[in-house]
């Protein structure tokens, strides 16, 4: 009984003020498309930081045939070289400061090349002769990879050191810009959504006093006279959110996989299953802000 | 059944008592009239019963228990106890006299089955059998203050509060109801029922109790509205008046206006 009961009231309340509960599903569905996109945008960031940092953080190069840098006038890494290269990572002055050195070979590299951009025009156009051969050096220390650089800068054939983090900082940064971005516009979004989800309660409870008048009088419980003003608001809010999800599938899966990964395939972008990684989260949201501001108001302007 | 042990209430913002140091104690079945000027402190009273305030001062006992003392998810139950009817009826316009009612029972829960057996048995008592399917606006006065009736009446309580029931009927109509209620009142159930419908009072002989300014000024078992009757109760000296009595001779009279609409007929709304 007080189930259908509950079910009828809310519905009635959702009905009776359209304009408001659409309103409500409109605000909370931007505000959450903006947390989404933040979470997918830093979902993205450590997508790129797993991929990158964790293979290598300092990555030597030795000179390929057609290398320009001074230190490759004698063309191709010659096998005395490398050899030097590697006794100078292992000596007391390096070993300090590296973990571990993997020697990439120049069919290595192609082969994780074609896998990174697996299906696109670089993949296709590369050949294993224009990579390189490298040593990838794990630090132990990150933030110390300067000692590296500098030590082999000189060193014959050695074409380059390259900290690949620094390679990627401009994209990081970007990235976390745009997070911040869409952080600031959530935030304020939400603050909206609050005050008018607490506004709808408000005119909800205004318009249905006589309702919950008597029910008090007649001995109705306080859960009963709040529920069906709670659950009101926090289905419009879960509504919002399942709009908000459906939004950004919908970006993720044409923007991100269906033109983007073409358009500029530098690395891995978010996928459709990150997406429900955050939808979840988003829900949680919604019915956690609906639920605030319908307990604060009711408090404030429901006697029960 | 009710007791008040001297009690004051203040409104917050407010210098002057709504109700000073009441005493009072109704049994239980017992038909009591609460009558005084407006602004006396009838309301207050009854809201107080009904913990829908709490008293200042003193306390107010309800069926044994401290209103005060009970815990804020306990009062519903207390409520489940009591009935109350109020001047202006307080039906829900969208539903028909029959929802009226069950939604009295339907929001403390009874089941379909039960609600389907009591309230038509309730709607019978109170008169109004063959109009389940009206809605408030196809009802007259007397006949949606019947409906109000039901609905207080609906879960059996204790206790019967009515806060000038009868201001907006016609006195024919009002007979009608206070005939209604002694029903009620035969069947134990305890009423306590603020007016200032002369007519009424006189006509029940009923226990008195009389308020001004916020101080019982009179208390008398089968008494009649006007005051006339103070005087022949302190000769008597039989009453617990508590406060200044004085004469304050017609003041009731002059706010008894019931009966100022002789001869009208059932408003229709
Ligand atoms: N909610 C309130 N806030 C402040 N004062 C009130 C309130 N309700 C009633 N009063 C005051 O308390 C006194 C008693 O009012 P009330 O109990 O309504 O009298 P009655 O029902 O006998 O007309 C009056 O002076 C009234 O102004
Ligand atoms: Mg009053």
């Amino acid at each position: 009984m007080r189930v259908r009961f509950l079910a009828s009231e809310i519905l009635g309340g959702l009905r009776r003020n359209t304009a408001m509960t659409v309103s409500v599903v409109l605000v909370t569905f931007v505000s959450l498309v903006f947390v989404g996109a933040g979470a997918l945008l830093q979902l993205q960031v450590n997508q790129m930081k797993d991929y990158w940092y964790d293979r290598v953080q300092v990555s030597v190069f030795l000179c390929t045939a057609d290398s320009e840098a001074p230190t490759c006038t004698s063309g191709e890494v010659t096998p005395s070289q490398r050899d030097a290269v590697l006794a100078e990572l292992r000596s007391p002055t390096l070993q300090p400061y590296v973990e571990s050195v993997q020697f990439e070979s120049k069919a290595d590299a192609y082969a994780r090349f074609q896998q990174q951009f697996a299906g696109t025009a670089i993949a296709e156009s590369a050949t294993e002769d224009q990579l390189n051969e490298s040593f990838r050096v794990k630090l132990t220390d990150p933030t110390k990879y300067d000692v590296v650089t500098q030590f082999f800068a000189g060193t014959p054939g050695v074409e380059q050191v390259q900290d690949q983090r620094r390679v990627l900082d401009p994209f990081f940064t970007v990235l976390n810009v745009a997070t911040a971005v869409a952080g600031g516009f959530a935030l304020v979004m939400i603050v909206a959504a609050a005050l008018l989800i607490a506004t709808t309660i408000r005119l909800s409870a205004f318009s249905r006093r006589r309702e919950t008048g008597i029910m008090r009088l007649v001995g109705a419980s306080k859960l009963l006279i709040q529920l069906p003003f709670l659950l009101e608001g926090v289905l419009a809010a879960v509504v919002g959110a399942a709009l908000a999800v459906g939004a950004l599938y919908a970006a993720v899966r044409f923007g991100v996989q269906g033109w983007l990964v073409e358009a500029l395939p530098l690395f891995g972008y978010v996928g459709t299953h990150q997406v429900w990684l955050v939808a979840p989260v988003l829900v949680a949201v919604a019915v956690l802000l609906a639920g605030t501001a319908s307990v604060t108001t009711l408090s404030r302007y429901l006697r029960v | 059944m009710i007791r008040f042990e001297s009690v004051s209430k203040t409104y917050p913002r407010s210098k002057r008592p709504a109700l000073h140091r009441v005493n009072l104690d109704v049994e239980r079945g017992e038909f009591v009239f609460l009558v005084g000027a407006s602004g006396s402190g009838k309301s207050t009273l009854l809201r107080l019963v009904l913990r829908e305030d709490v008293a200042t001062r003193g306390s107010v006992h309800v069926a044994g228990r401290d209103v005060a003392r009970l815990s804020s998810w306990k009062v519903p139950h207390l409520r489940r106890q009591m009935g109350v009817v109020f001047q202006d009826f307080r039906l829900l316009p969208g539903k028909n006299v029959f929802d009226n009612v069950a939604f009295a029972l339907q929001v403390i829960g009874k089941s379909r089955h039960h609600i389907a057996q009591v309230v038509p048995e309730t709607l019978e008592l109170v008169g109004l059998a063959g109009k389940e399917r009206r809605l408030p606006h196809e009802l007259s006065g007397g006949e949606q203050q019947r409906v109000a009736i039901a609905r207080a009446f609906v879960n059996r309580p204790a206790i019967l509060l009515a806060d000038e029931p009868t201001g907006n009927l016609d006195p024919e109509t009002s007979a009608g109801i206070m005939k209604l209620l002694e029903r009620i009142n035969r069947t134990s159930t305890t009423i306590l029922m603020a007016t200032h419908d002369t007519g009424t009072v006189d006509a029940l002989r009923k226990r008195v109790v009389q308020l001004e300014g916020g101080v019982v000024v009179r208390d008398e078992a089968a008494g009649g509205y006007a005051t006339g009757a103070l005087r022949a109760v302190d000769e008597a000296d039989r009453s617990p008046v508590d406060g200044p009595g004085g004469p304050g001779g017609g003041r009731g009279a002059d706010t008894g206006w019931a009966g100022a609409r002789p001869g009208a007929t059932e408003v229709w709304r």
